[in-house]
């Protein structure tokens, strides 16, 4: 039996597997809701950051574009309402980049042998043990590690804070972090690799160091960056460990050092009443935030130039 | 060069399960065997035993004997990872070094194992690609990355990397099943040419590529998925091919199967 399209009433070919407008129609509908409902959570989104963003630059951008800022520290400073000057926060800036800068060296080392340990090597209870351990460091509040570190250096050895404190206990929040991102970029070093070079006769250790590592390199690079701009931010643990001071100090282990949230924390008691205090509270936020920003983009740039395409 | 393989009575299990059992076989050295048979039914297991790839995966372990020559590749005291210098493997897909130049891919073993002399690697460099027929195509650009050739290019610049190092065996897990019909052939020109110096040993879905390179052919099958697989029989590939002595392997070849 053979039928022909022109036969059949126009209602029941949609029957016969012809295209259903009426449900089709349905679907349309459903999908310009979804479209108009994920824009609308995405503008939504968008309003604190473009107001954080917006805020800090309307209130410090001024501040952060003279040669001052980036030159001077704020040796001279006087009392609240009294000092005319703003001067600079290059101690601070200084400070800020030298202790995260300690900070990665610690933590990376750790974090991408913990990675490389758990993804490479890693079986059983005690993979599943550190595995555990890097959670839970990841869920630790900042100010604990803080906390910890001050008991540790000081109530425990009785020894001086200095700036290199602070690097430690950022180092506990810089660990999970980047041992989390490593291990997601050695998973994605396809198997067939690590396969190829044990065909060869290379043992695992030099696998691992000459074939995975390399290919996974550019995203460990950019987890790392991104670290760093975690802990440059960081603020909880510096209200404890961080001894600020005016002067510039280049020396992480001994006198204080300032670094750009103690700045702040410094002068938000007097920026009511101080529109000079306010400068500097606003110059180091709009600073660190250029810092966190310039980092972050330059973790992204190193990725993009050195990403291994397969 | 090339040694005679022999198998004895392998089990070979991942974990708990056994997934091949009983084997025995012998392979001729400079002699091509081809392992045929359906799915699952254990050709890469029981090929990856052969140089112990097997090990790499966690659990996985052997019963019985396997001779390279007369050395026991399972006697305590002899290392994976120099049974693998020896007996050298091709995989599925061409999986060349990314991060590195075809020049830095064919030489890998060799540096990765501590090789230096630069007149020694160059030399090896368009050895190898000339004994992997690959040398006319890439010698204008050796130092461009390997993952830029043609899937069957990247698969000879595979086999020229594992002919470097100067293995008697060469293992092959199905190595055209991701290749077009002319880089097919090219791999298969290339094997005729091989066999004169390596023993080959190659898995393939393909009968008539079987039936074209082959010396030896061995048909593994299982019951029922599950149970282990085994060898069914193994002759002259001719043999096979038109006259073999089991019902299983018949109804295999003719398409009769499952
Ligand atoms: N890595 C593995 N872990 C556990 N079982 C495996 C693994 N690889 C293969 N198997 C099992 O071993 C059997 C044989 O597989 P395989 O050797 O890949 O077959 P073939 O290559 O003939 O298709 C199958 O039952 C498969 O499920
Ligand atoms: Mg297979």
């Amino acid at each position: 039996m053979s039928l022909d399209v022109k036969d059949i009433p126009a209602s029941e070919a949609g029957d016969l597997g012809g295209i259903d407008h009426g449900k089709s129609g349905i679907r349309v509908l459903k999908n310009n809701i979804a479209t108009v409902l994920i824009w609308a959570a995405f503008l939504i989104a968008l309003i604190p950051l473009v107001w954080i963003l917006w805020t800090v630059l309307s209130k410090g951008l001024s501040t952060i574009l003279t040669v001052t800022w980036w030159q001077k520290d704020q040796s001279g400073v006087g009392a609240p309402g009294f000092d005319t000057n703003v001067r600079g926060a290059r101690h601070a800036i200084i400070g800020t980049l030298e202790i995260a800068a300690a900070t990665s060296v610690i933590a990376i080392p750790i974090a991408v042998m913990t990675a490389i340990y758990l993804v490479e090597y890693g079986r059983g209870k005690l993979a599943r043990g550190v595995s555990f351990m890097v959670d839970i460091l990841s869920g630790v509040p900042s100010i604990v590690a803080g906390l910890f570190i001050y008991a540790v250096w000081v109530t425990f050895f009785g020894w001086k804070l200095n700036a290199f404190c602070s690097s430690l206990a950022l180092v506990l929040l810089m660990v999970p972090v980047v041992c989390r991102s490593t291990e997601e970029m050695l998973k994605l070093v396809p198997n067939e690799l690590r396969e190829a070079s044990y065909a060869l006769g290379v043992p695992k250790w030099k696998t691992i160091v000459k074939v995975v590592l390399p290919t996974s390199f550019s995203g460990i690079v950019t987890g790392s960056l991104l670290g760093f701009a975690r802990v440059a931010g960081e603020t909880a643990p510096l209200l404890i460990l961080a001894q600020y001071t005016q002067f510039l100090n280049y020396n992480l282990f001994s006198g204080n050092m300032a670094a750009l949230p103690t700045l702040i924390n410094v002068n938000v008691p007097n920026m009511a009443g101080d529109q000079v205090s306010a400068d500097r509270v606003w110059g180091a936020a709009c600073t660190l935030i250029l810092l966190v920003l310039v980092i972050n983009l330059l973790g992204r740039l190193i990725g993009r130039l050195t990403r291994v395409k397969s | 060069m090339g040694k005679r393989i022999d198998v004895k009575d392998l089990n070979v299990f991942y974990g708990d399960f056994k997934a091949v059992e009983g084997v025995s076989m012998t392979v001729e050295p400079r002699s091509v065997t081809a392992f045929i048979g359906p799915s699952g039914c254990g050709k890469s297991t029981f090929l990856r035993t052969l140089n112990r790839m097997h090990e790499v995966i966690p659990g996985g372990h052997v019963q019985g004997k396997v001779m390279l020559d007369d050395e026991d590749l399972y006697a305590p005291g002899v290392d994976p990872v120099a049974v693998r210098r020896t007996v050298g493997m091709v995989f599925q897909r061409p999986n060349p070094f990314p991060t590195m130049s075809i020049r830095d891919n064919v030489i890998a073993g060799l540096r990765l194992n501590g090789v230096k002399n630069k007149k020694v690697l160059d030399q090896k460099v368009e050895e190898s690609l000339q004994g992997a027929n690959l040398w006319n195509e890439v010698k204008d650009r050796l130092n461009k990355p390997g993952a830029g050739l043609s899937g069957g290019q990247q698969q000879r610049l595979c086999i020229a990397r594992a002919i470097a190092v100067e293995p008697q065996v060469l293992l092959m897990d199905e190595p055209c099943s991701a290749l077009d019909p002319i880089s097919t052939l090219a791999i298969e020109d290339l094997i005729g040419k091989l066999k004169e110096q390596y023993t080959i040993v190659i898995v393939t879905h393909n009968m008539q590529q079987a039936a074209r390179v082959s010396d030896k052919t061995a048909f593994f099958n299982l019951e029922a998925t599950g149970k282990p697989g085994n060898l069914i029989e193994m002759d002259d590939t001719q043999q096979i091919f038109n006259n073999p002595s089991k019902k299983a392997t018949e109804d295999y070849i003719s398409g009769r199967f499952g």
